[in-house]
């Protein structure tokens, strides 16, 4: 590799790596601010305009908090909990192509850490890895409440990531790669995959959010059962840490899902666009597009979690097993027909 | 090279834990290392489909279901039960005959050649795919058919059975 | 049993059809909903810098009113001390000297007048137990402190501005 390129791949790495750690912290502080506009309030207006600065309070609050590590509780794994499952939120975004290509002084940049040919693949399996954060911490608590969320976790995780695979699959079938660089370059334009898959988007969409343990399927922190889940026994940075991931996760889980299905960094007239303001400036707004359809995507998930309740456990896995697993299957099925049919 | 030697020796060192570990939850964590040194170690063969599976499939899921059922059972010394003395003379009996088939086929490979893979490329998503569906369609379908009629028998098991209707 | 209010109404309960067990379209009409309040005008006072403006009969800090020559009206008689059911209001009286007539009007008033603000309930017995028309619970919100000492509060903060500043 050229010291260029490496330069450029470790400067890339750092930014998104901090881009993602921002738009984390500040999807608390919008988090919070939509659930105040969806309820008629205001919301944290205090700290800073418009409590822009909410989330560095509450990062400085949780960092000065005393910690906290239970007497009977495994201590080591203890760590390891919090620890495993910010990392695995974190390693998803190296796969996933932010933008075309850039070029500098002669030298052309593709602004995605590594394009590896088995892009999907490698997400599926750091979400799968995600759920050992929760499980590993939620034992070492030494809690019943923890345990239970632990469990429930991972009988959720597993039971959709059956069901987000095979919804993936009828995708794969259309675009016959894995690598997420080609499946975003095949949508160029217009040429979206939501509009050739809308039914393995919505049961990819259903499965990411329970995934990220968001609402309606945050089971595994259900406060009115669990008090508070696998992190009952937490507290100071190391409960930051397990909240902080959820953020992250669905920071991550909305770039896979505009760049598998909402098509990435492309938009409509983008040639017309690149034609007339050069390509940098239109790879650099493609970029801007992506990151459009990224927060429009966690402004989605805010919205359904301050619109929906919370399933009941066995509803939950009446949906994935009963619903959703013969829907995926059938929507397999049908792409199959019809592009065969097609051809 | 040396890169093999080192993953090598964490697999071996990994996997030992995974059987001297006092808690068995402890010997699951050891057992995911064990099987993270094993993607390692298909990724420096440069198979990168088979790591991937070997990740989502053994990590993500079925070690899953080991720590998830372990973590329900809740082992410890108390409900361990007592082995005879018979299963320990029969246990180190089977283990001494797998020692001495694995020091003699050692012995008859004699110093193997070192693995040189004819095509690199061999690994990744669209040749494995190639060779599955062409070359071993059946063996692979009927693995398939393996799998589903495990299935079907796990739902066989856990479906109670209907009472006879009172005559 | 039969109803004797006829008011019971007999529920249907039907099974649900193919749209409300699908979910979505429920979820859909639900996220139409709270997408409606996102645009409604929040209802939030921000507090120390808006107020809602108080009810014709709102009771909030006392004070110790004057007449209209500014001399003050408490003759320190303690029955508003007796009619707080809170026990709040404590007074020591004494007697008018000569030369401040312009400050009391009785000849008698109170030395030290306290009411205690943790104790207060705000029910108004004071103002109405007053024969002199002193005391009116016309004031604000009571601010909060840090010390229960400063809940204490004597007659520099209850006794209305004198008239001519």
């Amino acid at each position: 590799m050229e010291t260029t390129d490496l330069i450029f791949r470790i400067v890339l790495i750092v930014v998104i790596f901090a881009i993602s750690l921002v738009v984390a912290m500040y999807s608390t502080y919008a988090e919070r601010k939509v659930a105040a506009f969806f309820q008629d309030r205001i919301g944290p207006n205090r700290a800073g305009p418009w409590g822009i600065l909410q989330p560095l309070a509450d990062g400085g609050k949780m960092f000065l908090k005393e910690e906290i590590i239970p007497t009977n509780a495994t201590g080591f794994l203890f760590i390891v909990g919090p620890s495993l499952a910010i990392l695995t939120a974190c390693i998803g975004s190296a796969v996933i192509p932010w933008g075309s290509a850039i070029a500098i002084g002669g030298h052309t940049f593709d602004l995605q850490v590594t394009d590896i040919n088995v892009g999907v693949l490698y997400i599926f399996g750091v979400v799968s890895l995600g759920v050992y954060g929760i499980m590993i911490g939620g034992w070492a608590s030494n809690n019943k409440y923890s345990l239970l969320g632990a469990i429930r976790a991972a009988s959720q995780n597993i039971s959709y990531e059956i069901s987000m695979g095979l919804s993936i699959i009828a995708l794969l079938m259309l675009t016959g790669t894995l690598s997420l660089k080609e499946i975003a370059e095949q949508q160029h334009g217009f040429a979206w995959n939501v509009w050739r898959q809308p039914l393995g988007f919505i049961l990819f969409l259903v499965c990411a959010f329970a995934e990220t343990n968001r609402s309606p399927f945050d089971l595994p922190e259900c406060e009115t059962e669990l008090v508070g889940g696998y992190h009952t026994e937490y507290s100071s940075m190391k409960l930051g840490f397990y909240l902080f991931a959820e953020y992250i996760n669905m920071f991550i889980s909305s770039a896979v899902m505009a760049t598998l299905y909402w098509g990435g960094y492309n938009y409509p007239f983008m040639d017309n666009f690149a034609a007339w303001a050069g390509p940098n400036p239109a790879a650099i707004f493609g970029v801007v597009v992506l990151f459009g359809k990224i927060f429009f995507s966690i402004f989605f998930f805010m919205w359904v979690r301050w619109t929906i309740p919370r399933f009941r456990y066995d509803q939950l896995m009446d949906l994935g097993w009963k619903i959703l697993i013969p829907l995926a299957i059938a929507n397999i099925v049908l792409t199959g027909v019809i592009s065969t049919l097609l051809k | 090279m040396s890169t093999f030697y080192f993953i090598a020796f964490l697999s071996i060192f990994f996997s030992i834990l995974v059987i001297s570990a006092k808690n068995p939850v402890h010997s699951i964590l050891y057992l995911i290392l064990t099987f993270f040194t094993f993607t390692i170690h298909y990724i420096l063969l440069n198979a990168q489909f088979l790591a991937i599976v070997n990740f989502i499939v053994y990590m993500g899921a079925i070690l899953v279901l080991f720590l998830y059922t372990l973590m329900l059972i809740n082992l410890n010394k108390e409900s361990e039960p007592v082995k005879p003395f018979m299963v320990k003379v029969a246990g180190v009996f089977g283990g001494g005959i797998l020692a001495v088939a694995v020091a003699s086929s050692l012995k008859l490979i004699g110093a193997s050649n070192p693995v040189l893979l004819q095509n690199p490329d061999l690994g990744l998503v669209k040749n494995l795919g190639k060779v599955l569906f062409n070359e071993f369609l059946l063996p692979f379908e009927v693995s398939s058919v393996l799998l589903l009629s495990a299935m079907v028998g796990a739902v066989l098991l856990a479906t109670k059975e209907k009472e006879p209707k009172a005559a | 049993m039969e109803s004797l209010s006829n008011k019971r109404k007999v529920l249907e309960v039907k099974p649900l059809n193919f749209l409300e067990r699908a979910y979505l379209p429920a979820i859909v009409g639900g996220l139409s909903t709270t997408m409606k309040h996102f645009f409604k005008k929040p209802v939030t006072i921000s507090y120390p810098e808006e107020k809602r403006e108080f009810s014709e009969n709102f009771r909030g800090m006392h004070s110790l009113k004057r007449d209209e020559n500014g001399k003050e009206r408490c003759t320190a008689c303690g029955l508003c001390a007796l009619s707080c059911p809170a026990e709040a209001i404590t007074m020591t009286a004494a007697e008018r000297q000569k030369g401040e007539e312009h400050l009391y009007r009785e000849e008698k008033y109170a030395a030290v007048y306290e009411i205690n603000m943790l104790r207060c309930i705000f029910c108004g017995l004071c103002e109405e137990a007053c024969p002199k028309e002193a005391i009116y619970l016309d004031g604000d919100i009571v601010p909060s402190d840090y010390l229960r000492k400063d809940f204490i509060y004597g007659k520099d903060k209850l006794v209305e501005a004198p008239l001519n500043q």
